[in-house]
């Protein structure tokens, strides 16, 4: 089960990141790595020992295939991901037009 | 098999923290491409192609729109000076981050070992596929069995490609 705890230690260094840093595309870049370390953990549940990737060819009609449910779930997951991180970093650029600094301390003091 | 994703996550881990202590941003930002490339050859291994394409995908469109947002700014960041308190703090950090560890290991328990045989959904959609006519498994489950799924994916997408649209317009309402 190493393989799981790897997986969570990557969430956790987003999680760190999301909590600790100051700049704000450091903060999105912490949102897009728990966002993958979450991708890669449900892909992993998926996995079957010596399957093969569930296409179905000539010669593999009953072949053993890893489980393409999580497989498809994650290609949606995926694809919003994109558009999510799109969002903040339009919401980020937006920022700094107005402001001139990522540094969230200095957004909050210019407040008002 | 399981050794060969272990390195890739290892490195992967290793590109993350770099990348969040980064004190210029763009070094920042290329070392995060090292997380989701990574990614993607963990998909290769685990045997999930269509995944490795659209992440290839994801990664350099990301890549590109982070750039865009970081480029002609001012992006040094300034380092932290070292105080006895932080050491404090990277200790607290570390302690939570045990904690958190050994529940996720407490919770992970009562799954199958990884790479056990369990299709526990699955089999279904397996046994269906010659109904869809698709040869791909994945894109006859997308497209096919949950294709509302897909509906609200775009329009999920279409949200916010108008969101982006409307933050990043220039001309806004004229103000009284």
């Amino acid at each position: 089960m190493i393989i799981y705890i790897l997986c969570f230690i990557l969430f956790l260094v987003g999680l760190y990141g999301v909590v600790s840093k100051r700049n704000l595309i450091k903060i999105i870049i912490g949102i897009a790595i728990m966002e993958y370390s979450i991708n890669l953990f449900l892909i992993m549940i998926g996995y079957i020992e010596g399957g093969t990737a569930p296409i179905i060819t000539k010669g593999f009609e009953h072949a053993k295939f890893v489980d393409p449910l999580p497989q498809a779930m994650i290609l949606t997951s995926i694809v919003i991901g994109l558009a999510t991180t799109a969002l903040l970093l339009a919401v980020a650029i937006r920022l700094y037009q107005k402001y001139g600094t990522f540094d969230i301390n200095k957004i909050k003091d210019l407040k008002g | 098999m399981e050794l060969y994703l272990i390195i890739i996550l290892v490195l992967m881990i290793l590109g993350s923290i770099y990348s969040l202590n980064a004190t210029d941003l763009l070094s920042a930002v290329i070392s995060y491409g090292i997380v989701g490339f990574g990614l993607v050859i963990a998909f290769l291994l685990l045997q999930a192609p269509d995944l490795a394409i659209v992440q290839v995908v994801v990664e350099v469109a990301t890549l590109i729109i982070m750039i865009a947002a970081i480029k002609n700014t001012q992006s040094k960041i300034p380092k932290m000076e070292f105080k006895p308190k932080i050491a404090v703090y990277y200790a607290i950090t570390l302690i939570a981050a045990l904690v958190f560890i050994l529940i996720f290991d407490r919770a992970t328990g009562c799954l199958s070992q990884f790479g056990a045989d369990t299709m526990r959904m699955a089999q279904p959609y397996i046994d269906g596929a010659q109904h869809t006519k698709s040869a791909n498994l994945v894109t006859g489950v997308v497209l096919d069995f949950r294709a509302y799924d897909t509906l609200g994916e775009a329009t999920v997408l279409f949200t916010a490609v108008i969101g982006v649209l409307t933050i990043l317009r220039i001309k806004g309402k004229k103000d009284n």
